[in-house]
């Protein structure tokens, strides 16, 4: 084994740069070593102005995801050895406005989350304050995988559906739509599609199906927005065929 | 608040060409002109035996010509690929349940290709008696 | 209450029309386009395959099955010209594409009729 790596990585100064940059960095082959240990290697060793996110460095915070030649990955999940002998190309996510180097800007998603009502919704007048909302572990497996989610932005990045019209809801926000759905202890089921049967809901997604190829969490979204389009379809039919005050 | 200078990253039109999975997701995309160039054939069919015997062999002539014969190869590949994608995708764009219980993805689509014997059995049936 | 949308109906067209060009066209397509004009399969009857053409069932079930496959291809492609081909015209290529479709189902009401 070589004992060093090239990282092509993307860089993006705001303040100079009229567009992105590539800049090559030499970093250590260590078998145990992830992308995100080269960044840091650069970070602290090399080149202190190079910028990224991370933090948890364990698959859990969904930060540190980035375009890996090519493919949208976990930084901190994603390791060196496999790229070997490299180079290896290190982007910013696809799809979203670039900050700096390689941070994105995520404005688009945190406006449009809570769109979709991701909380539980109650059409009673139960609150915690009268006890827990009991639930069957039958009850918890039908939404656990779509719980996962760590909002990390690889979806978005995969979708080229999102990439050309940005108006889309998107993947992650969707499957956490189907999350709540799925929720026995929820009742917000109507309000949700009243969203997501809007044009820029569930409507422009063509089932790539590359949301959930990348998903890091095995959640589902690419199957929840086909699931949402056949609620609608039935809703609307009903809607067609049913006298007004029955539906 | 300071307004932060962002770069948008335009999108080249070819997109697709750059992953394995986007080109075979245009692909089964496209199996949609296929599927038209095969209604509107069938169609040409039907009218032709509808006109009398010798214009439905006339039509079956026609349909032997090497040019049609070329295009109707390639519709079929494009055809079986519309197939395949279709079976596959159909567990995760429907929660099957029997019973209350989740049918496996695997049984879903091996009903699916039990259900295109059957249906393909039969019309060749109805066709060759 | 959900609103009257025409997207879901049209959705369940285009999905309804994908199962039947799964499921049904593989065979009608291989019978017709390929075997029987290259001689694989011998040529069916003609008188025959009046009678099963013409046969108010068949009528019924070709009808639905070309304008689903039509209102399919239409949908599918109208979404591949957008997607893949970027043409952002989203009016124009919806008219042009669902335009096609009609006129396709209308030519079919025309054959399958004269054989009624």
């Amino acid at each position: 084994m070589p004992d060093s790596i090239r990282l092509e990585v993307t860089r993006y100064r705001p303040d100079t740069d009229s567009e992105p940059q590539r800049q090559e960095y030499d970093v250590p082959l260590r078998k145990e070593w992830t992308v995100l240990d080269g960044l840091n290697h650069v970070k602290n060793e090399v080149d202190t102005t190079l910028s990224f996110r991370w933090s948890c460095r364990m698959g859990i915070c969904g930060s540190c995801g980035m375009n890996v030649d090519g493919e949208p990955k976990l930084t901190c999940a994603t390791f060196l050895t496999d790229y070997a002998p490299g180079p290896v190309r290190v982007e910013p996510l696809a799809n979203f406005p670039v900050v700096r180097d390689l941070v994105v800007d995520l404005f688009d998603f945190m406006e449009r989350l809570p769109r979709v009502k991701p909380w539980i919704i109650r059409d009673d007048d139960v609150t915690e304050v009268d006890g827990e909302y009991l639930q069957t572990p039958e009850e918890l497996d039908a939404y656990k995988q779509f719980s996962m989610c760590i909002n990390c932005m690889l979806c978005y990045s995969a979708c080229p559906v999102y990439g050309l019209d940005p108006t889309f809801i998107g993947p992650a926000a969707i499957a956490l739509a189907e999350r709540y759905d799925l929720d026995s202890r929820d009742h917000g089921a109507r309000e949700r599609l009243d969203v997501l049967i809007e044009h820029e809901g569930v409507w422009g997604c063509t089932f790539v199906g590359e949301c959930t190829r990348v998903c890091p969490k095995h959640v589902d979204p690419a199957g929840a927005i086909q699931r949402y389009k056949l609620k609608a379809a039935k809703e609307s039919v009903k809607a067609f065929l049913l006298p007004r005050g029955t539906r | 608040m300071t307004e932060v200078r962002t770069y948008r990253r335009p999108m080249s039109i070819w997109w697709w060409t750059k992953k394995r999975s986007y080109f075979v997701f245009v692909m089964r995309e496209l199996s949609s002109i296929f599927v038209a160039w095969f209604v509107v054939f069938l169609l040409l069919l039907v009218r032709a035996v509808g006109r009398g015997g010798a214009a439905y062999d006339d039509f079956l002539d026609w349909a032997a010509s090497p040019g049609i014969v070329v295009l109707n190869f390639i519709a079929m590949g494009f055809l079986l690929l519309h197939t395949v994608t279709w079976f596959n995708l159909t567990p995760q764009a429907m929660a099957v349940r029997v019973h209350g219980r989740p049918v496996p993805p695997a049984v879903v689509i091996a009903s699916q290709y039990v259900g295109l014997v059957v249906v393909s059995a039969f019309v060749y049936w109805l066709v060759t008696r | 209450m959900t609103k009257r949308r025409v997207e879901p109906l049209v959705w369940l067209m285009f999905s309804g029309g994908g199962v039947m060009a799964a499921v049904f066209l593989p065979i009608l397509a291989f019978l017709f386009a390929l075997a029987i004009p290259l001689g694989w399969v011998a040529r069916p009857d003609h008188v025959h395959l009046l009678a099963v053409v013409g046969h108010p069932v068949t009528l019924v079930v070709l009808l639905g099955m070309f304008v689903l496959m039509l209102v399919h291809s239409a949908h599918r492609f109208r979404y591949t010209l957008y997607d893949g081909l970027q043409v952002k015209r989203k009016t124009f290529t919806a008219v042009l594409c669902y335009g096609a479709a009609f006129i396709g189902s209308i030519a079919a009401v025309n054959v399958l009729a004269r054989l009624a």
